[in-house]
């Protein structure tokens, strides 16, 4: 494939030309761009980075799609999606740490390619300004590809990273904007490979980081004149190398890497995290670990501090429901798991020892063996406050209905009087404040 | 066909995968319209072209502030001493702080009742981490600045 664009023979008329041939005063001219920086082997370097940081964003982006079950009726969040979800499969259960590891790299890569994306941007900005601005048909999908490129780009992370820090300023739903704004920015990235990736592997080719390397600013030439316009006609005089500006591009990614990371490792590594969201633990104690909604905030203290809360569960449609309390689910079979909480955010705590009845036990007892899915509902009315899980989730010995948590009863935040706790399960699908598990065939 | 790439501009394939690429991205631009259309429309122009017209021209405003308008001079020595002392560390703290604005700013009033945690630190957090990058960039200088070593740049050995 080619990315030569060949000029239209005959097409244009002499006034046309003349117009083509000479672009207004401002960026439009290739002189008004004067680093002697710009080149095509630089604009390389930036976009071999992008090319895996974006591939393992995109990755750990369909793999948190596919978390949610959205297959399952109610949990999917863009039930648009049609042939965008091809790929779903059931989500397993094990191992348990693989969604915490999954998101923690989707946010905590996203948010430190951010510099480096600024600086691809930076280094092909006169391609913007292109003269003549259209040359051709192949030249104009091009630059509205080039458009959906870095506009889908700029909309998808600043979605994303308006999300984590609970700024919900976007236009609409969280959840379809991300999404689609990726799967567009992907399309328009797969078409900018395959057009790029011969161009990027030659400038790569003529260029060496070793002598970059070794090249301090007083030394630092301009790149040879290229094809592509990148290379300014009339440089000025260096005021930084080339290695300075991969230092810097490559010291703000690390930068941002130890203020987000350590939300994701938790433990001591937590408090580094300085400008993360979950920067600290909310307290000491076996209720201390991170929260994400409390029950003031949702209405719901006296709801779920009621003593006369009961647990409903459902069975097949000719069933009786069973209920039971607090005090005979505690007086029921208990057992221990080591689980972690993982949020959509990026965020996940430690993992905590969670004790409770396990569901496969619930199922069995409200009549249904093999469940297909369980639909969960909580005292919580609006947002995750239903879900439905799938049948491998009930029937992992790990999974629980939780009523303790590292020696004591659950917090209110936490979820009392009980919560669901499900190995390799996104944080919102472990619902707190359960009061209706009905299980499905 | 050459005639058909000649009109078009380039090979075939290239306009099978921008128009394979274009009806994904269409599919994807038709659901998201319930949410809103003129919305997102303004944010996904204004992403493309208004950043590179804003973040641009700031950045060049605040490099002719540290270091003094660009001088054509290929093969002079260089001049500023200085500058990147300042402007590396400028370019870092403000890095965090396009990243991390809402919260560096308490601009989400939710964050407090859903974390249980305190939105205040925040802003405290970013100004001692760029103090701290001004120091080293200082330090930094300083150390350049010493002498027997060469000033200015340092040259390959």
């Amino acid at each position: 494939m080619t990315n030569r664009v060949e000029q239209p023979t005959g097409r244009l008329s002499r006034l046309g030309r003349a117009v083509a041939d000479n672009p207004p005063p401002g960026p439009t001219r290739p002189d008004f761009w004067r680093s002697p920086l710009r080149g095509p082997w630089l604009t390389s370097v930036f976009g071999s980075v992008l090319l895996v940081g974006i591939t393992l964003v995109f990755v750990t982006g369909l793999l948190s799609y596919a978390a949610y079950n959205p297959d399952l009726s109610g949990n999917d969040k863009t039930p648009g999606a049609g042939p965008l979800g091809f790929y779903l499969f059931d989500w397993p259960t094990s191992p348990s740490w693989f969604y915490r590891v999954s998101q923690g790299v989707h946010v905590t890569v996203g948010i430190v390619l951010v510099p480096v994306l600024l600086a691809k941007l930076w280094s092909v900005i006169p391609k913007l300004f292109t003269w003549p601005p259209v040359r051709s048909i192949a030249q104009a999908l091009e630059r509205l590809s080039l458009l959906l490129l870095v506009g889908g780009a700029v909309f998808t992370f600043v979605t994303g990273i308006a999300n984590v820090q609970y700024w919900y300023v976007f236009p609409g739903s969280f959840y379809p904007l991300h999404f689609y704004a990726a799967w567009i920015f992907i399309a328009a990235f797969v078409v900018h490979v395959g057009l790029k990736l011969p161009t990027m592997i030659r400038a790569l080719r003529s260029g060496s980081m070793r002598e970059v390397l070794h090249t301090d600013t007083a030394h630092t030439r301009p790149e040879p004149p290229d094809e592509h316009g990148l290379v300014s006609p009339a440089p000025t005089a260096a005021t930084i190398s080339r290695r300075g500006a991969l230092a810097l591009v490559g010291g703000g990614s690390a930068l941002l890497f130890v203020v987000t990371a350590g939300q994701s490792f938790g433990g001591v590594l937590r408090r580094t995290a300085l400008l993360s969201p979950r920067f600290a633990d909310p307290d000491d104690g076996p209720n201390g670990f991170q929260v994400n909604k409390t029950a003031a905030e949702l209405g719901l203290s006296d709801a779920a501090q009621d003593p006369g809360w009961q647990l409903e569960l459902r069975g097949g449609p000719d069933a009786e429901p069973v209920t039971l309390n607090r005090d005979r689910l505690l007086a029921m079979p208990q057992h221990t798991a080591n689980l972690p909480i993982a949020c959509v955010e990026g965020w996940s705590t430690s993992p905590q020892q969670w004790t409770g009845v396990r569901l496969a036990d619930l199922t069995r007892m409200a009549g249904v063996d093999v469940p297909v899915s369980v639909y969960v509902e909580s005292l919580q009315e609006s947002g995750f406050g239903t879900v439905r899980l799938r049948g491998n989730q009930v029937l992992d010995p790990d999974s629980l209905l939780a009523l303790r948590v590292n020696g004591a009863d659950l917090s209110l935040d936490h979820g009392f009087p009980a919560r669901l706790i499900v190995p390799n399960n996104p944080g919102v699908h472990n619902t707190k404040w359960v009061r209706r598990l009905t299980f499905e065939v | 066909m050459r005639r058909l790439s000649q009109s078009y501009g380039a090979h075939p394939a290239h306009l099978v995968s921008l128009l394979a690429s274009f009806v994904v991205a269409g599919y994807a631009v038709f659901r998201l319209l319930p949410q809103g259309a003129l919305g997102v429309a303004v944010w996904f122009v204004g992403a493309a072209i208004v950043h590179d017209l804003v973040l641009l021209p700031a950045y060049a405003a605040v490099d002719r502030l540290v270091h003094g308008p660009r001088v054509d001079r290929p093969e002079g020595p260089p001049k500023r001493l200085w500058a990147n002392y300042v402007r590396v560390p400028l370019a870092l703290s403000g890095l965090l702080l396009l990243v991390y604005f809402p919260a560096i700013l308490r601009l989400s009033s939710g964050f407090e009742p859903t974390t249980t945690l305190s939105s205040d630190g925040y802003l405290w957090r970013w100004l001692a981490i760029t103090a701290v990058l001004f120091a080293l960039g200082g330090l930094a200088y300083v150390i350049r600045q010493r002498p027997g070593r060469s000033r200015g740049a340092s040259v390959p050995t």
